[in-house]
């Protein structure tokens, strides 16, 4: 596991700790068997050799013992996302990423959506010229390639620096709680 | 055009033929044939090589061509195109790349299924993909077949359809011999090509001129005949209300569209996290948004030097601009350096046909493959392997492909892909940002979402003047026209959305809750993630 460095690990100590679920949820289950096909996509990736071989997927629920596993499994899993979800450190990082996310997105459709309607209705404005031959519409449609060059370049050092790390210790976490609960990732 | 140049075109044209089926059989010499493999490449793929796939997979020639010949014929009016293309990334950036890397496998629909009861989503997501897949798949062979029969001077409609046909087979062998490793390698290649052209033409273009881009714009406008008109928006979309909604509905589509092309989410498969997901994009978004300042360079510089006058007569579209621009870049029709010049730009063209084909074969038959025959096949029949299923699928759609790329021949190809845009903005996008950001979204909205927004975009199209009722029209001697708009977009898009909201609202199952926790818990962690 990846060390802190200092992010607010908000989930510490309070009742939704990962940790402390871990310690709840895992005894119960860690011997439950690791290598049962799901119809969800993503609990079959490590029923092996899926492509050339998908016999490998038994019809699921011959085995009534093996469904009943299967569901406490699945169960279990559910459990954990949902404690995952409800930890201050996840709405910390969603909330980071909503901040940043939802004013660009609706910043650069306006923008956009403007620029188009505006083009479209008012060719005359756009026609007024600035600078010898360029014009307003020259300098709109530019403009529109500085705006998206910018707000990339804007989006991945915010991501770099304000939610990469988080992310990734809670996806460490997360996967720790779920190893051994149904799909056997590891 | 001469003999030289058609031959010298036709012996680039075989370089690039050869030089693709060498990286097929190159990368599928140790294939182990996991769908892991066929439709991800592995997932081993570095940020910058994924970054100039994604460029070689969406800069087709419709935009080389397409774009710089607009421009060349009706100045800023075609960079109103341009502009759309590029601005659509920051939605694929923001909201889809890295969150569709962390939920799903392969598919769109593996992302929605996660959530939902698999079976209904599956079906609809999958043929959703497949029917977008199969309109810019048409768009591509149609330009292909005008294209090159144009390229090498051979205007006849047998040349054009050989070509259609060459060109689908093609781009069969590419995908079910080499999956997505070969299709990926030659999306690279393609791309490295298509800048590096653009960027010798380029700087030709600026020397012409002494890198006076002020003086370029002044002689494009002077020698098109509409003086500074010829800089401000409104010679092509001008006229009446209805051209100017017709340009708003294009608009709408094109921005909203991209992050529902089934060809460009598969690419975010073939990278190892949703980190380099994110980098591959922003390395895409930088080489998308240079060729397109580029191409805006070489639209004026072909009205500048070449002359509106000369590139109509040659293609009434302007499909030919840029080459007749290389020619006269070289030194004009009977030097060398033109010669080769035109030679170069048309193999280009060539190439990137050939790679953007490939691209969406192989996403459309992965959405036969994974979502469509795995949900649909009788549960007690033996099962075959899924990559056999997706290889045979890229020969059933390459047919189509050709069928209907011949029949469609004499449609426009900016029109065809508008048109691929638009569905997949009104049955694609919907369902997948509810399913990534709504709670309470439900089985039921997600299979209104897409039927609620395929159906009518669909219909629209059907009912408008391109189908019937107009002289251009594909069927001119009858008239059901009861839309007047070429693109639906503008009513279509938002229906997909309503359509989701509805049918989510209405339903009687609760949404799950903890399938949504996992969601998001696994799309901004990538905890789980293949």
């Amino acid at each position: 596991m990846q060390s802190s460095n200092g992010h607010p690990r908000g989930g510490e100590g309070g009742p939704e700790s990962p940790d402390e679920n871990h310690e709840r949820i895992a005894p119960d289950h860690a011997g439950a068997p690791t290598v049962l096909p799901y119809d969800d996509p993503w609990y079959d990736e490590l029923a092996s050799g899926w492509g050339e071989s998908d016999a490998g997927r038994l019809p699921a629920g011959s085995v009534p013992q093996a469904r009943q596993e299967r569901e406490d499994g699945a169960r279990a899993m559910a459990d954990v996302y949902l404690e995952v979800q409800r930890s201050a450190a996840f709405q910390e990082v969603r909330s980071r990423y909503r901040r940043f996310v939802v004013p660009a997105v609706a910043a650069f459709f306006a923008w956009y959506v403007a620029y188009v309607v505006t083009a479209t209705t008012a060719p005359g404005f756009m026609a007024q010229p600035v600078a010898g031959a360029v014009n307003v519409a020259m300098l709109a449609g530019l403009g529109q390639f500085l705006t998206t060059f910018l707000l990339t370049w804007a989006y991945a050092r915010h991501a770099r620096l304000r939610r990469d790390r988080a992310a990734l210790e809670l996806r460490w976490d997360t996967q720790e709680l779920t190893r051994g609960l149904g799909g056997g990732r590891s | 055009m001469t003999g030289d140049h058609q031959t010298l075109a036709l012996l680039l044209f075989s370089v690039v033929i050869a030089v693709t089926l060498g990286i097929t059989t190159w990368v599928s010499r140790n294939r182990h044939g996991s769908a892991e493999e066929f439709y991800a490449g592995g997932r081993l793929f570095s940020p910058m090589e994924n970054g100039f796939a994604i460029a070689g997979d969406y800069m087709s020639a419709a935009s080389f061509l397409g774009i710089s010949g607009l421009i060349a014929l009706f100045g800023y009016d075609g960079l109103l195109y341009s502009v759309g293309f590029l601005v659509a990334w920051l939605l694929v950036l923001f909201l889809v790349a890295e969150l569709v890397r962390n939920c799903g496998r392969f598919t769109l629909a593996d992302v929605v299924a996660a959530r939902m009861k698999e079976r209904p989503v599956r079906i609809a997501s999958g043929t959703s993909s497949v029917t977008v897949s199969v309109l810019y798949l048409v768009a591509q062979m149609v330009g292909a077949g005008s294209l090159v029969a144009l390229l090498l001077g051979r205007t006849g409609a047998a040349a054009q359809a050989w070509t259609v046909i060459g060109v689908g087979a093609l781009m069969v062998i590419y995908v079910s011999l080499g999956g997505m490793r070969a299709t990926t390698w030659i999306q690279i290649v393609k791309a490295v090509l298509l800048l590096g052209g653009t960027v010798v033409l380029t700087v030709l273009v600026l020397m012409r001129f002494h890198g006076d881009f002020d003086q370029l714009l002044l002689t494009a406008a002077e020698r098109s005949g509409h003086g500074s008109a010829f800089l401000a928006p409104g010679l092509k979309y001008g006229g009446d209300w209805t051209a100017r909604l017709d340009f708003i509905s294009l608009g709408l589509a094109l921005v909203l569209g991209t992050a529902g092309l089934p060809h460009i989410l598969s690419r975010f498969y073939t990278v190892p996290t949703a980190r380099a997901a994110r980098r591959s994009v922003v390395w895409s978004i930088g080489l998308i948004g240079g060729f397109y300042l580029m191409t805006i360079v070489l639209g004026f510089g072909a009205a500048a030097i070449v002359g509106p006058e000369a590139v109509r007569t040659s293609n009434a579209a302007g499909n030919t601009a840029v080459p007749l621009l290389a020619l006269d870049l070289g030194g004009g029709t009977d030097s060398t350096w033109g010669t080769v010049l035109f030679a170069i730009v048309a193999a280009i063209a060539f190439a990137t046909i050939l790679a953007v084909v490939a691209g969406i074969t192989l996403a459309s038959s992965a959405s036969v493959a994974h979502d469509l025959y795995a949900s649909l096949r009788r549960r007690r029949a033996e099962p075959y392997s899924e990559v056999a299923v997706a290889r045979t699928a890229a020969v059933g759609i390459g047919a189509l492909a050709i069928g209907l790329g011949l029949l469609a021949r004499d449609l426009n190809v900016a029109f065809l892909v508008g048109l691929a845009f638009a569905v997949a903005a009104s049955a694609n996008l919907p369902v997948l940002l509810y399913s990534l950001f709504w709670r309470g979204f439900t089985t039921r909205g997600a299979v209104w979402a897409v039927y609620g927004g395929l159906v009518p975009a669909l219909a629209l199209v059907v009912l408008s003047p391109v189908v019937s009722g107009s002289p251009e029209s594909l069927f001119p001697d009858v008239d059901f026209q009861y839309f007047p708009l070429q693109n639906p977009g503008l009513v279509s898009i938002p229906l997909g959305f309503v359509a989701g909201w509805l049918g989510t609202v209405t339903s009687a199952e609760p949404p799950d809750e903890a399938k949504h926790a996992e969601i998001e818990v696994r799309s901004l962690t990538g905890a789980g993630a293949v």
